[in-house]
């Protein structure tokens, strides 16, 4: 594949008074792929994508989008990234018809031209029955949809989508989901944040987690999962008993209390666990594939954040 | 003079053709709303007109000549042009502001904040341009329009309509909830409405409180304006009335532009 760098962010740095909301991040985001930010609540991860659709200066650093620098050519940037923001802002005066309409007007995209992409792109993300419908009448799945499509309106190369699928029902966000490789296809780079590990590990090319607005890690979802939490792992009810055959049985291994449960993590390969269970039944003892999740929590911590 | 002398709250905005995109926008809005946003500028002044020109005028002298109801007539325009300007720039902008997020949808857009902004205080300007129009067409219905130049009452509404949106972007930069709006209203509009001499001339105010009224007060020079135009008294002063609007206007509009970007690009 060819690798040709379209986002590339150098020392980047956002701070809000005393407040640094992103520490001075390098990443390369390459034509074609799609690019996650995960990290938990405050980690810096919209801040990031606000720079890099250039809505808000940064404090340090470079950061540049096809070669232009954001400071300096932010609505030839603009131009070509679309933006899906996590908060709905769409305009509730209007139907989502006419929502598309006056979004493509801001892109200088002539009367006719915007009622042929508008309609394409209702028919895109299947709500062309709510053609002529008031926002307000929407369901959220719908209004995601809707923002899908006014970030598409410009024929974007870069879409931004921030969280495109916190709250949705899980037929929205499949639908979503596979509106996102089909853009991918097309030959769209696509640029995400998500909460969801599932989301991230089905959507993501590569992926950087971040936290306290510094990258923490790196790289594609299954290498970070062999990497951190090997390939699988054994949760079995906590019990202190348990909890000292386990840690003579797996030595080197990470074991942790979550609630009821131990989770043992290894890196050896994969049937360890099972053998283990042939000989020795453990009371709710269950073997899963290792996740992203796993690898997130290890990574971050599980302690809540504000 | 460098440019990093100039006060950050005075620079020079940036502005393109993409202003007139944000104001469409906000015309596109009115047209769906028309029916109810347009019986509130046509049925105030007949209010008016009915209570104070025709109830209380009874009671009143005539004034330079001119009966009350005369006397207000004008006036009423001109009050129409701050209303509508001021809150259309206050309440209507912080709503799309800060509870629609209307702005942030535009920004990421090849449109700047700075574009955003200037276009809703042409919007507020517009808004004024077209209730006080409204309201003159009722106070000429009820044949208190003696002069044809009050047909040159419009261009100078856009003028006053512009100002006090500028004015009223200023507020909207500044304040942390919507209900901090009720300051700058009782504050700076209801005096306004009442001593600029709308319903009684300056001249009956002390002469301190004539001199700041016409010092700080710019509903004075709008109504001194639109009476000097519907009566057809066309003085040299009323160029001096102008000039206050034009000199105070840019003012306020670049300094509302620089609030607002500080208010929102952190």
């Amino acid at each position: 594949m060819q690798s040709e760098v379209l986002i590339e962010a150098e020392k980047l740095t956002k701070k809000f008074g005393d407040l640094v909301a992103v520490d001075g991040i390098s990443f390369k985001i390459l034509k074609g792929e799609c690019f996650g930010f995960l990290g938990p609540n405050g980690a810096g991860k919209t801040t990031t994508m606000k720079m890099i659709h250039c809505v808000l200066p940064s404090t340090m650093g470079e950061l540049t989008v096809a070669g232009m620098d954001v400071a300096r050519n932010g609505r030839e940037i603009k131009q070509m990234i679309g933006v899906a923001p996590q908060e709905d802002n769409l305009d509730p005066d209007f139907t989502v018809f006419h929502n598309l309409i006056v979004y493509a007007r801001y892109f200088d995209i002539s009367k006719a031209e915007a009622k042929k992409r508008a309609d394409e792109l209702l028919n895109f993300v299947q709500l062309e029955e709510k053609r002529d419908v008031i926002i307000e009448h929407l369901s959220v799945g719908m209004k995601r949809r809707l923002i899908l499509a006014r970030a598409l309106l410009n024929e974007p190369q870069i879409l931004i989508l921030d969280e495109p699928t916190t709250g949705l029902d899980p037929q929205a966000r499949h639908l979503i989901w596979s509106k996102i490789r089909s853009l991918q296809k097309q030959g769209v780079t696509i640029v995400l944040t998500t909460h969801y590990m599932d989301e991230a590990a089905k959507l993501c090319d590569r992926l950087i987690i971040m936290d306290h607005g510094k990258i923490i890690e790196e790289g594609n979802p299954p290498d970070l999962v062999k990497k951190h939490v090997g390939e699988e792992v054994l949760e079995v009810a906590h019990d202190e008993k348990v909890m000292r055959l386990l840690q003579e049985t797996f030595q080197g291994a990470r074991l942790e209390v979550v609630g009821e449960k131990i989770h043992v993590f290894t890196n050896k390969s994969r049937g360890v666990f099972a053998q283990m269970l042939r000989e020795v039944p453990f009371k709710e003892a269950v073997i899963r594939d290792a996740n992203l999740e796993d690898v997130f929590l290890k990574l971050t911590g599980r302690r809540l954040r504000k | 003079m460098k440019l990093s002398n100039v006060p950050s709250h005075f620079r020079i905005p940036k502005l393109s053709y993409r202003v007139w995109k944000v104001w469409m926008r906000d015309r596109d809005v009115l047209m769906k709303t028309y029916k109810t946003t347009f019986l509130p500028p046509l049925l105030e002044p007949i209010l008016y007109l009915l209570a104070m020109g025709f109830g209380l005028g009874g009671f009143v002298q005539l004034i330079d000549g001119e009966s009350y109801i005369q006397f207000i007539a004008p006036a009423l325009v001109a009050v129409s042009m701050m209303f509508s300007s001021f809150f259309e720039c206050t309440y209507g902008s912080f709503v799309r502001m800060y509870y629609q997020k209307t702005f942030d949808a535009i920004i990421a857009t090849p449109v700047s904040l700075e574009e955003v902004i200037a276009g809703e205080i042409l919007w507020g300007a517009t808004k004024s341009l077209i209730n006080s129009s409204i309201v003159l067409g009722v106070i000429a219905a009820f044949g208190l329009t003696p002069s044809p130049l009050f047909l040159l009452i419009p261009p100078i509404s856009f003028l006053v309509g512009l100002l006090f949106s500028a004015i009223a972007m200023c507020f909207t930069a500044i304040s942390p909830t919507i209900n901090s709006f009720e300051y700058p209203t009782f504050l700076f509009i209801t005096p306004m409405f009442l001593l600029s001499g709308t319903f009684f001339p300056l001249t009956a105010l002390p002469a301190s409180l004539q001199i700041l009224a016409q010092l700080f007060l710019p509903l004075t020079h709008a109504v001194t304006l639109a009476r000097g135009l519907v009566l057809g008294r066309l003085e040299l002063t009323l160029l001096l009335n102008l000039a206050w609007l034009l000199v105070v206007t840019p003012f306020f509009f670049v300094l509302s532009i620089n609030l607002m970007k500080k208010r929102l690009i952190k």
